[in-house]
C-alpha cells in the first residue's frame, strides 16, 4: 500500500485513541475534584492532568490558572492545543479524508459523523463552560472513539491497512497508560499506603477510571484498592486491555503480520520484541525495587522510539 | 426571454410521453412527502461526504451541491442519436489532437487558420512530434449538451482535459433509488453503475506497450483541498486503484514509481486529475508542488500513459470549438450529428462588429475561461457591466467568442414553494480506449436553481439531477388534464 496511506491510517487511529484518553482523564479528574480536599490531599489534580495529557507546557503559555474551567477548555476545545480533543477529531478526519479509499464506509461514517457532531459541541461550548454540557461532550467523544474502533474492527480487511491502523492504536494506548503512571507514580509507591492511608483512595480510583479499569480491578483482584496491584494491573496484566503488556502483545502481533506479509522483518519488529520480552520477564516486586518512575520513564522512551522506527521502516521514506 | 421548451410539459399542456410517470408522481405525492424526500436527500449526501469546495469562499470550504429530487428523463430514441453524435465528435477530436501534434494535415489543408492552433496557449510545443500510447489523447471526455426544442441537441462545450462530475452521476442514481424506489419499478431506467468498469477497461487498454504483467494504474489528485477531491477518492475506490498525490510518486531512469510500504512500485497508467501546467515542475510550472519531477520525460519516453494526454486543451478551446463541425468533416468525412451553437469568432472583424452591436442579446465568453467565470450574459447584465465588457472585448477581441442567448430547456424542479421549471444542461461522459469508445447511458444533469438563471455551474449555485434514459417505444404523450390535478402542475409551471 501507499506509504502515505499507511501513515494516515496509523495517525488516524492514534488521534481517535488520544481523544478517548483525554475524555476519560478529564472525566476522572472532575470526579476527583468533587471530593473534599481533606480526602484527596494537595488539590493539584488539574496540574497533574495537564502533565498526564502532555499539554502542561502549552497550557503554561496561555498564562491561565490551572482550574477546572480553563484546563477542561484547553483539553477539550482549544485550537491552540495541538492535542485537544477537538484538534484530535479534526486531524483524524483530515487524515481519514486523505485516505477515503482505504477506509470502509462504516469507518468513514463514524469519523465523519463525529466531526459533524463535534461542530455542534464547539458551538454550544462557545457560550461558556457548562459542566453538564461538557459531560455530554465527553460521553460523545468516548462513543465516537468506540464507534470508530468498532467499525475498524468489524469491517476492515485483515491486511496491512488494518495492521498499521491497529499499530497506531496500541502505540498510542501504551503511551497514554504509561503517561498516567508516570504522573501518578508517587501515590503508587507501596510505602505511601502507611503514610497516606485512605487519603489516596480517591486518587487511585481516578487512575483506574482514566483507563476505564475500575471495575476490571475488582474482577481481577477481588479486594480493595492497593497501589501495587494497580501498578501491576496497568503494567503487567495481559487480560487488562490497556495494560502496557497487553498493548505490546498486540503491537508485536501486528508488526509480525506486516513483516510476514512483506517477507522481511526489520528494526521495528526487533525493538518491539525486546520491549515485550522485558515486560514478560518483569515482576511487580522488581519494578518497585528498581523504581517505578525509572521503569515507566524508560518505557515511554522505548515506545516513542518504536513509533519513530515504524515511521522510518514503512511510512515516511 | 423567449418561451422555452419544457422537457415535461409542452406549451399546449400535454405531458411528454417519457415524463408521464414523473408527472403523475409529482401530482400524487403530497407536498410534505416531497419535502421530507428533499431533506432525506440532503442528509444522505452529507453523510456520504460528497462535497464541493467553492473558489474564493472560505466559509463554505465544504459545501454540498444541491440535489434536486425530480429526475431528468431522456427517451431511448433520443439517447441513441445523442450517443452516436458523441462518439462521432470525440473520435474526430482525438484524431484532431493527434494531428496537430503530428503531421498537422488540417493546418496544411487550410481548413483551420494555423495561428489559432499554433499560437494558442493550450497548444503545448513540448508535445509537438510526440506520439502517445495507442495514439489516444482524450480518454475521458465530458461533452456539455443543451436542448432548445424537442428536436435537437446542441453541444455547448467540449471538456477534454480533466472533466469532472461523473461521481455525481453515480451517487445521484444511488440516492434517487433510495428516494423513489416506486418510480424505478415503473420505469426501466438504463443503469449507469457500470461506468467504473468501463473506465477501468479503457485505462487498461492504453497501457504502454513496454509494460509487462498486470498493469498498475493510479489516480493522481492534487490532494484533499482540491474542489473535486471527493470525486477523485470516489473513483479510485470504485476502480480499485491507488489514489496518489504528487509526493507519492517518484521517477527514476524515466520510470514512474509510487512509494509504498514495501518500497517503490512501478506505475503504468496514471489517470491524472491535475492540469498540464502542474504535472511536472521540471517540464512546466517550476513552482508546482503538486506534480512529479521527471514525469514528463517518463511520459515522452513511452514508459507511462497519462490519461488524458498532455496538451488536450487544444481540443476544447472555445476558439477551436467553432471549427468542430469542420474538424468532423475533415477527419471522418461525415456530417456532424450534433449541432454546434452558432458562434461568432470575435477575431474576425465582421463578427466583432456584429457582436459589439448586439452585446445585450448575446453571451460572450473568454476563450480560455472556465466554470462560467469571465463571461457576459447580455440579457441579464446591467448597462455598466456591458460597457465594461465592451472595453475588455475591444482590447483583446481574439480572446472572445459570442453566442446567441439560448433558451435552454427546462425541467420541473422541486422547491419548498412547489415544483417549478428550471434550466438544465447535460454532461455525458465518453471513454476512448484502444479497443473502442464506451458511453454509459446518462450523464450529469446540471440545473440552474435560481429562477431564470442560465448558469448551471456548480461553483455558481447550480444543482444536479439524476438523469434517466428510459425505453420510450410504447409511450404516448398525456393530454392536458390527464392527471386529474392539472391546476397544480400548471400553477407551478406558471410561476
Amino acid at each position: 500500500m501507499l506509504s502515505r496511506t499507511a501513515d494516515n491510517l496509523y495517525w488516524l487511529a492514534r488521534y481517535m485513541e488520544r481523544a478517548d484518553f483525554l475524555a476519560r482523564i478529564v472525566d476522572a479528574t472532575r470526579r476527583l475534584t468533587a471530593v473534599p480536599t481533606s480526602q484527596t490531599g494537595a488539590g493539584t489534580e488539574w496540574d497533574s492532568t495537564l502533565e498526564a495529557s502532555g499539554a502542561a507546557e502549552g497550557f503554561r503559555e496561555t498564562h491561565a490558572a490551572a482550574e477546572e474551567a480553563s484546563v477542561v477548555d484547553y483539553l477539550m476545545f482549544s485550537t491552540d492545543n495541538p492535542s485537544s480533543i477537538r484538534n484530535c477529531i479534526e486531524k483524524a478526519r483530515t487524515n481519514g479524508r486523505a485516505v477515503r479509499t482505504a477506509l470502509t464506509v462504516e469507518m468513514w461514517d463514524a469519523i465523519n459523523g463525529a466531526w459533524i457532531e463535534l461542530k455542534r459541541h464547539v458551538m454550544s461550548n462557545a457560550r461558556g463552560y457548562d459542566r453538564e454540557q461538557s459531560t455530554r461532550f465527553l460521553e460523545f467523544v468516548k462513543k465516537a472513539s468506540l464507534d470508530y474502533d468498532g467499525a475498524a474492527h468489524r469491517t476492515m480487511l485483515r491486511n496491512d491497512a488494518y495492521w498499521f491502523s491497529r499499530l497506531g492504536l496500541y502505540i498510542e494506548r501504551a503511551d497514554n497508560t504509561a503517561r498516567i503512571l508516570d504522573v501518578k507514580y508517587n501515590i503508587l509507591l507501596p510505602e505511601t499506603e502507611a503514610v497516606g492511608g485512605s487519603v489516596d483512595y480517591f486518587q487511585w480510583a481516578a487512575i483506574l477510571r482514566a483507563v476505564s479499569a475500575l471495575t476490571a480491578y475488582h474482577w481481577v483482584y477481588r479486594e480493595s484498592l492497593k497501589p501495587w496491584l494497580i501498578a501491576e494491573l496497568l503494567i503487567l496484566r495481559p487480560e487488562m486491555p490497556r495494560s502496557l503488556i497487553a498493548c505490546y502483545e498486540n503491537i508485536v502481533r501486528f508488526l509480525d503480520s506486516i513483516g510476514k506479509a512483506y517477507g522481511h522483518k526489520g528494526i521495528a519488529q526487533r525493538h518491539a520484541h525486546a520491549v515485550f520480552a522485558r515486560l514478560m520477564e518483569s515482576t511487580t516486586k522488581e519494578i518497585f525495587q528498581s523504581g517505578l518512575h525509572e521503569f515507566v520513564t524508560a518505557f515511554v522512551e522505548d515506545n516513542t522510539r518504536l513509533g519513530t522506527m515504524v515511521g522510518e521502516q514503512y511510512l515516511f521514506d | 426571454m423567449p418561451q422555452c421548451f419544457d422537457e415535461m410539459t409542452l406549451a399546449d399542456g400535454q405531458i411528454r410521453a417519457v415524463y408521464g410517470k414523473v408527472a403523475r408522481w409529482l401530482a400524487e405525492t403530497p407536498d410534505e412527502l416531497l419535502a421530507s424526500r428533499r431533506a432525506q436527500a440532503e442528509l444522505l449526501f452529507r453523510r456520504i461526504g460528497i462535497t464541493f469546495a467553492v473558489h474564493g469562499d472560505k466559509d463554505a470550504a465544504e459545501r454540498l451541491i444541491p440535489f434536486d429530487i425530480v429526475p431528468r428523463v431522456i427517451g431511448r430514441s433520443e439517447w441513441t442519436r445523442l450517443e452516436a453524435g458523441l462518439r462521432q465528435r470525440v473520435k474526430a477530436l482525438n484524431l484532431f489532437i493527434a494531428d496537430v501534434y503530428g503531421a498537422q494535415e488540417i493546418l496544411k489543408s487550410g481548413k483551420l487558420p494555423s495561428d489559432i492552433v499554433l499560437a494558442n496557449p493550450y497548444y503545448l510545443p513540448e508535445m509537438a512530434g510526440q506520439r502517445v500510447p495507442h495514439d489516444i489523447h482524450v480518454h475521458i471526455a465530458g461533452i456539455d449538451i443543451v436542448r432548445i426544442d424537442e428536436g435537437d441537441f446542441y453541444v455547448l462545450e467540449d471538456n477534454l482535459r480533466t472533466p469532472s462530475g461523473v461521481s455525481y452521476m453515480l451517487e445521484n442514481r444511488e440516492v434517487m433509488m433510495r428516494l423513489a424506489p416506486d418510480l424505478f419499478a415503473e420505469y426501466r431506467v438504463a443503469p449507469v453503475e457500470n461506468y467504473p468498469d468501463a473506465l477501468l477497461a479503457t485505462l487498461c487498454s492504453v497501457v504502454p506497450r513496454a509494460a509487462r504483467g498486470e498493469p498498475t494504474i493510479a489516480l493522481l489528485t492534487p490532494g484533499q483541498y482540491n474542489s473535486a477531491y471527493y470525486e477523485h477518492s470516489f473513483l479510485a475506490d470504485k476502480l480499485g486503484v491507488e489514489l496518489v498525490e504528487g509526493r507519492d510518486l517518484l521517477v527514476r531512469d524515466d520510470i514512474v514509481y509510487m512509494r509504498t510500504t514495501e518500497g517503490p512500485k512501478r506505475v503504468d497508467v496514471i489517470y491524472r486529475r491535475i492540469d498540464d501546467a502542474f504535472l511536472d515542475p521540471l517540464a512546466f510550472r517550476a513552482d508546482s508542488v503538486l506534480g512529479v519531477p521527471g514525469l514528463f520525460n517518463a511520459y515522452i519516453s513511452g514508459n507511462v500513459t497519462l490519461a488524458n494526454a498532455v496538451g488536450t486543451g487544444i481540443g476544447d478551446d472555445k476558439a477551436i470549438y467553432s471549427y468542430v463541425p469542420e474538424i468532423i468533416e475533415f477527419y471522418l468525412g461525415e456530417k456532424p450529428i450534433l449541432k454546434n451553437v452558432p458562434t461568432w469568432r470575435c477575431r474576425e472583424s465582421e463578427a466583432l462588429a456584429f457582436v459589439l452591436d448586439h452585446l445585450p442579446e448575446l453571451v460572450v465568453k473568454e476563450v480560455n475561461g472556465s466554470g462560467g467565470f469571465g463571461m457576459l450574459v447580455g440579457p441579464h447584465a446591467t448597462r455598466e457591466e456591458i460597457a465594461l465588457f465592451r472595453e475588455k472585448l475591444s482590447c483583446r477581441p481574439d480572446n472572445f467568442i459570442a453566442q446567441p442567448t439560448l433558451a435552454l430547456s427546462t425541467c420541473p424542479t422541486s422547491f419548498e414553494s412547489g415544483v417549478a421549471p428550471r434550466h438544465v444542461d447535460l454532461r455525458p461522459f465518453v471513454l476512448s480506449g484502444s479497443d473502442g469508445i464506451r458511453v454509459v447511458p446518462g450523464g450529469l444533469t446540471r440545473v440552474a436553481l435560481k429562477e431564470g438563471s442560465l448558469v448551471v455551474n456548480s461553483c455558481q449555485g447550480g444543482g444536479t439531477k439524476d438523469t434517466w434514459v428510459i425505453d420510450d417505444a410504447r409511450l404516448e404523450n398525456l393530454p392536458r388534464g390527464a392527471l386529474g390535478k392539472p391546476e397544480r402542475t400548471r400553477e407551478a409551471l406558471d410561476q
